[in-house]
């Protein structure tokens, strides 16, 4: 280049500043690619849905004007004291083996899901973010340690723990939040850590050491927020993962009893009738699968607005451009599936 | 330990102090740093040493620019790194100021932090993308805690401005800014707390050319304001003798010559040296077509297993079988003046053509 | 010979994890009150005169590191304890029983491992077809059921429906190997696909991604250079690397596997020992839950011994470290 070229370049470069464009935070692009996604805009509708029948349960108990554990052996039976279909005396849903109104249990049966599911992964987030974190960053026998407990506690078999925990203190609430948790961080924890490890090698944290940032401050403020994807990620589809581990606890008498409902438990009792009252099965188990289906939809939703390169296959079916670009699926792509059983628990 | 005993040392640290040169700002003496590599069955063993830095000796001075030069591998990151203390240093000292701030712990190291900074290489890579510029600069203030709120975004604005940023992007992200704006808030992040001493691990390395010169500019413009003392690592000659007063050319974890700027690349003693020299593109063609290249062969050795004796006698023009025996000692030559040293058996003489080792220049 | 230390050093972890799973669960259910655990051990409807046999029998009144010593001694010569509602010692209701959930164990394995690897790799060789398309979302519907939901869901559409047009291969009630295969598989179909169907989904998935992200390196893009056939390719070159983190989380769904077991045969009715277990929680009979969890560390031991050498024959490098 002659020197009145580079003097050119240098003039261009140099009013630069003033005439940079407004950009866009990851998280204005993300919420853009989102809200045009229409599966995800239809699986948020659908947990809204969910979510105000669980909150106004007893709407529905007003309503239909049975109480969610009332027995009505004189309309919720037939003569032969089984269970009344759907559309019979009242019964929207039907009746279940007790005479108590299906769809009132249904509503009520939401209570315990969304609640088990939400609280048990904004916990296990946390904890999970910490340590993954602190192992992560920390190395070393600090590293040693926390990483082969998680990778303990990751193949450890739910039903051995689950089963030891009821024997010993009884099938309860409190024995499936302790047990969902329990499971739940540790998968949340090994992909922090590894998105850890190889943050901390990055310029940037050189840097803010450099200038003299302790570790905490390191982790929270210069760490934290490059994880903030993968882990929304995780937490979104660890929802799921513990309303259906909540429903297997049930299902198998080791988690809420009868007569509270939830759907785990009423899907159980329902087993034994379902040559007669396939009701009694098929609602519940419905209502299980469409909250499920919609929160992996969700989360494979927000993960493809956040990394909007990822293959996708349904890009024509739901609506969305099909921009076919082929990329290498990365690690955070497998380990970030909805599909992950690095969540712990069943499926 | 005795009472007299313990006045005898602190004496001696006194007068260590005291006959400091003033005029020294950062002294680095026989600075080694191996990194060990680890092999072996069950238990794992150190098998190897890697020596990124092998006993080096400098001196940086008040309000002046050392340029640290050398090709990739040679260990000067590293030895910028052990200087910022962001390496555990495997033996030797590092005086700052007559202190010896070798191997401290993060607390002790913490208000010697705030007198050295670091500016570095990559500016797509040093700069946290999730974090708004106004924080990232404010960084420094945060974590000395010497402003905060009002006080601090007003230093930021400030700085913003000094380095020639727009302060009003304080909120954005670094992913909406050019290259060389990301270099600037480097600086301006570096330039914070007012340090001494800013080492730049190859600043401008990332950047175009004419983007370089600005930046170059800027760093300038700022020793003169705030009387900075800078350690400029580079591998472009050309950029090191724009800015630097002194030159330490570094080869394979050694230094091989250094001395004023004008002594080492007027009078390259080193053939090390006199081969970077002849490689650097001139800005003048006909200039450059006269000019004969010194083909050095083969690659850089690596640092696992270096060379026996003079560490460049591999590639060495002037090899001869010394070289391989005995390593040279880095001393002034006869004729140069006091502070212009070489480590080298068989100088360069003023005049000499270096034979070319392989292969001629077939222009 | 690096492979036979390995298969050691992994079976003497194994041991040490069997151990430390042992005395856990002598912890946690024999660290309490001594009338607490004579009455859980005795069950719900355990009478006082068989209350005082256990204590005396199992020496409850001891000091508890003597309990442990006995207890540990008992395991080591294969007593799994007696279990006093069933009036049998847990040993032998468990062998009874295991045959049940070996079937159940084997075939649910077989099938979720084939269909899920054959389908991800087809899926990955002809990504983007038609073929793909429809195994992707077979994939969603997969993974967003539960096992036991898909377990009730296949007899009400497939068991009810066949039964009532007299299709009887299907049976809902047990059909053991000896009853002749015919009638076994009959039986066991619908509980196979139950306990796969979740697992392969997963593994669908993984492996087609594992294996397109493994087509897409130079290597391959190489032997295909090189002239190779196409199915040398991937079968040779490509399979090999892309099923290593197939293989290894292999390992860890081990224990989502057992739970799957357990699951399924309380669906099926199968009275193999996953529901002796489920049972015994509303009887209070700690003894044969007891017995279950230690053959479930068991079996979950030597599962994961025996990923780990496929992973070593896999990946030579993990045989070194």
């Amino acid at each position: 280049m002659s020197i009145t070229e580079i003097q050119f370049q240098a003039q261009t470069v140099e009013s630069a500043p003033e005439q940079a464009i407004q950009g866009r935070s990851q998280w204005q692009l993300t919420w853009r690619r989102l809200r045009s996604d229409r599966v995800a805009v239809g699986s948020v509708v659908v947990i809204l849905i969910v979510a105000i029948c669980a909150i106004i349960a007893p709407v529905f108990a007003a309503l239909t004007g049975h109480p969610v554990d009332q027995e009505y052996p004189n309309t919720g039976w037939t003569l032969q004291g089984l269970p009344v279909g759907p559309m019979t005396h009242g019964f929207l849903l039907g009746t279940d083996s007790q005479a108590r109104d299906l769809i009132v249990r249904i509503a009520y049966g939401a209570r315990i899901s969304l609640f088990v599911g939400i609280s048990t992964t904004f916990v296990a987030t946390l904890a999970g973010v910490t340590i993954g974190m602190i192992s992560g960053y920390f190395g070393g026998g600090v590293d040693a340690v926390l990483a082969r407990f998680i990778d303990a506690v990751l193949a450890f078999p739910f039903i051995v723990l689950a089963l030891s925990l009821a024997a010993v203190f009884g099938p309860s609430l409190t024995i499936v939040l302790v047990v969902i948790t329990f499971f739940s961080w540790a998968g949340i924890s090994r992909v922090v850590r590894g998105q850890t490890l190889s943050i901390k090698e990055k310029e940037y944290i050189e840097a803010a050491r450099s200038l003299g940032a302790g570790p905490w401050r390191i982790m929270f403020i210069d760490i934290l927020p490059n994880l903030m994807a993968p882990v929304l990620v995780l937490a979104t589809l660890s929802i799921p993962a513990a309303i259906v581990f909540e429903a297997t606890l049930s299902y198998l008498g080791l988690g809420i009893q009868l007569p509270t409902p939830s759907w785990g438990n009423m899907l159980a009792d329902a087993q034994n009738d379902f040559q007669v009252a396939w009701w009694y099965l098929l609602f519940p188990a419905l209502a299980l699968l469409i909250t499920t289906l919609a929160f992996n939809l969700l989360g494979d939703g927000v993960r493809d607005a956040m990394d909007p390169r990822t293959e996708r296959i349904f890009a024509a079916a739901s609506g969305r451009r099909g921009r076919r670009k082929r990329r290498r699926v990365t690690p955070i792509d497998v380990l970030s599936d909805p599909a992950q059983p690095t969540l712990g628990g069943p499926a | 330990m005795s009472e007299t005993g313990n006045r005898d040392i602190a004496s001696a640290a006194r007068l260590e102090a005291e006959l400091w040169d003033d005029d020294v700002l950062v002294s680095v003496e026989n600075l080694v740093k191996y990194y060990p590599i680890r092999g072996g069955g069950i238990i794992s063993r150190t098998i190897g040493q890697v020596q990124a830095v092998d006993g080096v000796s400098l001196v940086v001075r008040r309000g002046q620019t050392l340029g640290l030069v050398g090709e990739t591998g040679c260990g000067k990151s590293t030895l910028a790194r052990c200087i910022a203390g962001l390496f555990q240093v495997t033996s030797g000292r590092i005086l700052f100021e007559g202190r010896d701030i070798t191997n401290l712990s993060r607390r002790q190291m913490q208000p010697f932090r705030r007198e050295i900074q670091m500016i570095f290489q990559d500016p797509y890579g040093s700069l946290n993308p999730r974090r708004r510029v106004g924080s990232i600069i404010g960084d420094p203030f945060t974590v000395h805690k010497t402003a905060s709120g009002a006080q601090r975004k007003r230093a930021v604005q400030e700085l913003m401005e000094r380095v020639g940023l727009n302060p009003e992007h304080y909120n954005r992200f670094p992913a909406e800014f050019s290259g060389g704006q990301r270099q600037r808030i480097g600086v301006a992040r570096a330039l914070a707390l007012r340090p001494k001493l800013i080492i730049c691990d190859e600043p401008v390395s990332a950047l175009d050319v004419s983007i370089q010169a600005q930046v170059l500019n800027l760093l300038a413009d700022l020793q003169d304001d705030f009387g900075l003392t800078y350690l400029f690592i580079a591998h472009d000659l050309e950029v090191v003798r724009h800015v630097s007063h002194s030159v330490s050319v570094m080869y394979l974890g050694k230094i091989a010559e250094q001395g004023l700027k004008n002594d080492v690349y007027d009078s390259a003693r080193h053939p090390y040296t006199a081969a970077l020299l002849s490689a650097a593109p001139a800005a003048d063609p006909n200039a450059a077509a006269q000019r004969q290249r010194i083909l050095l062969t083969g690659d850089v050795p690596s640092p696992v297993n270096p060379p026996s004796g003079c560490r460049f006698h591999t590639r060495c023009p002037k090899a001869q079988s010394l070289c391989g025996e005995q390593e040279p000692v880095l001393e002034a030559k006869a004729g140069d003046p006091a502070n212009h040293l070489t480590a080298c058996h068989f100088p360069v003489q003023a005049g000499e053509q270096l034979a070319r080792a392989a292969g001629r220049d077939q222009r | 010979m690096a492979l036979t230390r390995f298969l050691i050093r992994r079976i003497l972890s194994g041991i040490l994890v069997l151990w430390i799973v042992s005395l856990a669960a002598f912890l946690l259910f024999f660290l309490r009150p001594r009338d607490t655990v004579a009455r859980e051990l005795g069950g719900k409807t355990a009478t006082a005169p068989i209350l005082a046999l256990i204590t005396k029998t199992l020496g409850l009144s001891q000091p508890i590191y003597v309990q442990y010593w006995q207890y540990l001694y008992r395991l080591v010569h294969g007593n799994l304890g007696y279990s006093y509602v069933d009036g049998e010692a847990v040993k032998t209701i468990l062998a009874q029983d295991l045959p049940r959930t070996a079937s159940l164990v084997v075939g649910g394995a077989l099938l979720w491992l084939i269909v899920g690897l054959s389908v991800g790799i087809l899926s990955a060789v002809r990504a983007r077809s038609f073929f793909d398309r429809f195994a992707t979302f077979g994939v969603l519907t997969g993974i967003s059921m539960p096992t036991f939901v898909l377990g009730q869901l296949l007899l009400l559409a497939i068991f009810l429906p066949l039964n009532e047009h007299g299709f009887t291969w299907i049976t809902d009630s047990y059909q053991g190997l000896s009853q002749g295969v015919v009638p076994w598989l009959g039986y066991y179909l619908l509980p196979w696909i139950t306990l796969a169907t979740v697992q392969a989904a997963i593994y669908t998935r993984l492996s087609r991604g594992s294996l397109v992200d493994t087509l897409g390196e130079d290597y391959i893009r190489t032997a295909r250079a090189k002239g190779l056939t196409e199915r040398r390719v991937i079968y040779r070159h490509g399979l090999r690397a892309a099923l290593t983190p197939v293989v290894s989380q292999l390992g860890i769904d081990i224990g989502g596997f057992l739970g799957g077991v357990v699951v399924t045969e309380q669906v099926f009715n199968m009275g193999g020992i996953g529901q002796d277990s489920v049972a015994a929680i509303s009887q209070g009979n700690l003894p044969v839950i007891l017995g279950f969890v230690l053959i479930a560390a068991l079996f979950v031991v030597v599962a994961n011994i025996i990923v780990d050498m496929v992973y070593a024959v896999l990946d030579p490098r993990v045989r070194i470290s």
